[in-house]
């Protein structure tokens, strides 16, 4: 069994979501991650990160307020999974409720060292 | 009460205080000398009473005795600290020194928790964790023990024996922990507490007598940690909730010859309105700080289930319940509980894709579960799940259910036959 992470990328990631669509996304997100823990294949929940207050620094120590409208993609969060191969872990990720998002994508990464 | 009934009651009640008070006075390492004057002082009881009546206060006799004995206890060892040692060793000084023995009910408190604490020792493996907890806390047999672990109660001595060793020879022990150290140690505290409960409730015994008084048990050592200011935390109020919710259905899960009533084929009525509402007070209590521990998700998952009344919103929760609790602690019950939430909200279909991904072959309840979610889509496959479940489980009780189950589908079978007019 390997470890792989599961990366969430957003194409717009300041895009600000109403309440309800975020309690929405939560529980299907919810739904999904106990679908894997449930097979006691989910190694960490990770963390999500925050578009607010984040700042994206530079060759040559420029600092900018976020990583949005220069880059195109943003990296919302990520889990790790336990698979046999990558291509079970490609199975899980086709769940995240992430890629009803037309532009979004989720990146599966081997965990190094595993 | 007569005295033959009296004694084994007092002895429950009573033993595992003086045996905490002792340990407390004498230190851990004469954890053995606590026991025997306890099992001395139960032993004077039956020899004096029948002659000599039962004393008016019970518990002050007992209490009387014990402390004299301790003194003799303590007497013996000072000489032989004070006299025999000082010649085995140079510096002579005497390490015991004068204690009264303190049986008031804030010294017994103390001394109960401390012991909980104290057994609850990262080198005891928790198995034996609950056996000490039940022989030294509570005041149980070793063949009650031996019986609701159904092992022999020479494996129980043995587990016991091994334990206090290393209770014995633990340096760090056994003063009630503080700050931070509670909480390192509260964890595996709540774990042998629930695992105890637990015991109680799925103890594979035929006594029932004796599994309920398991969970009363556990519920008294909780409820004793909310007593104190620094053990009265969120997830113990949490861990007692949990426990008063199911423990509020004991009287309507028995038939009256003793055999296990499903959930949903219980009566309703029998269910202890009193304890839930206590059960929702602690759940209450327990909804303060920022940690959710998997006893505040198992305490709601349990509530959700005192609501009788079957509707979206209920297996909705029940469902997102299960999905936090998995992916904080995951357990194959767990697992299979979810996946029954998710064919409430979603249907047996998809359930059924989600069941067949656990892979729990080797578990009767997974085959159980995939029976209950073929009933009506694929009775074939429903009968063959349940025969699977049937072959492996391991109880005559659940066999029991289970053939039920499979005598449900082989009605329906003949019934569906006559209908479609064929033999």
């Amino acid at each position: 069994m390997k470890e792989f992470m599961l990366i969430f990328r957003h194409e717009d990631g300041a895009r600000v979501a109403s309440p309800e669509q975020i309690q929405v996304w939560m529980k299907q997100t919810m739904d999904w991650l106990g679908g894997i823990a449930a097979q006691n294949r989910l190694v960490s929940q990770g963390n999500g990160l925050s578009f607010g207050d984040s700042r994206v620094v530079r060759h040559g120590n420029i600092v900018t307020n976020g990583p949005f409208g220069e880059i195109k993609e943003t990296i919302g969060g990520y889990v790790i999974v336990q698979a046999e191969s990558v291509e079970e872990a490609v199975e899980f990720a086709k769940g995240s409720p992430v890629l009803q998002g037309e532009g979004n994508s989720v990146e599966v990464r081997p965990i190094a060292g595993h | 009460m007569e005295h033959q009934a009296l004694i084994p009651h007092l002895f429950r009640t009573e033993a595992g205080r003086i045996t905490a008070v002792l340990c407390r006075n004498f230190g851990l390492e004469h954890i053995g000398a606590a026991e025997d004057i306890t099992s001395e002082t139960f032993m004077a009881a039956l020899e004096t009473w029948p002659y000599k009546g039962i004393p008016e206060n019970p518990a002050a006799w007992l209490h009387a005795v014990a402390k004299n004995k301790a003194r003799n206890y303590l007497a013996r060892h000072q000489r032989f600290t004070g006299k025999v040692a000082p010649r085995l060793r140079e510096d002579g000084a005497s390490t015991i020194p004068e204690t009264e023995i303190d049986l008031s009910d804030n010294n017994i408190t103390d001394s109960q928790l401390q012991m909980l604490f104290a057994i609850c020792h990262p080198a005891i493996p928790v198995e034996a964790q609950i056996a000490l907890a039940l022989r030294i806390l509570c005041g149980f047999g070793i063949g009650e023990i031996a019986h609701a672990f159904l092992v022999s109660p020479d494996t129980i001595s043995k587990r016991l024996t091994r334990a206090k060793e290393k209770l014995r020879t633990a340096k760090d022990l056994p003063v009630f922990p503080s700050g931070q150290e509670i909480n390192n140690r509260l964890d595996a505290v709540l774990l042998t507490l629930y695992l105890l409960f637990n015991e109680g409730c799925y103890s594979e015994t035929q006594d029932t007598v004796l599994r309920e008084d398991l969970c009363l048990e556990a519920m008294r050592l909780t409820y004793l940690l909310l007593g104190n200011n620094s053990t009265n935390q969120p997830e113990v109020n949490a861990l007692l909730a949990l426990m008063c919710f199911h423990a509020s259905r004991f009287p309507a899960r028995k038939d009256r010859q003793g055999g296990i009533i499903l959930y949903h084929d219980q009566d309703e009525s029998r269910w202890d309105a009193a304890l839930i509402a206590k059960g929702a007070e602690f759940l209450h209590r327990a909804s303060t700080g920022n940690r959710v521990s998997r006893y505040h998700l198992e305490a709601s998952i349990a509530y959700w289930h005192t609501i009788r009344t079957d509707s979206e919103e209920k297996w909705e929760n029940i469902l997102q319940l299960y999905n936090q609790l998995l992916t904080i602690a995951y357990s194959p019950v767990a697992a299979l509980n979810r996946t029954f939430a998710l064919s409430k909200t979603k249907g047996k279909p998809e359930a059924i894709k989600a069941a067949v991904k656990l892979q729990l072959t080797d578990n009767p309840y997974y085959h159980a579960l995939l029976g209950e979610l073929y009933v009506d889509i694929d009775n074939a496959q429903a009968r063959k799940h349940f025969e699977t479940a049937h072959a492996l489980a391991g109880t005559a009780g659940d066999k029991r259910v289970l053939q039920t189950r499979l005598d449900a589908l082989a009605d329906q079978g003949e019934h569906a036959a006559k209908n479609s007019g064929l033999p």
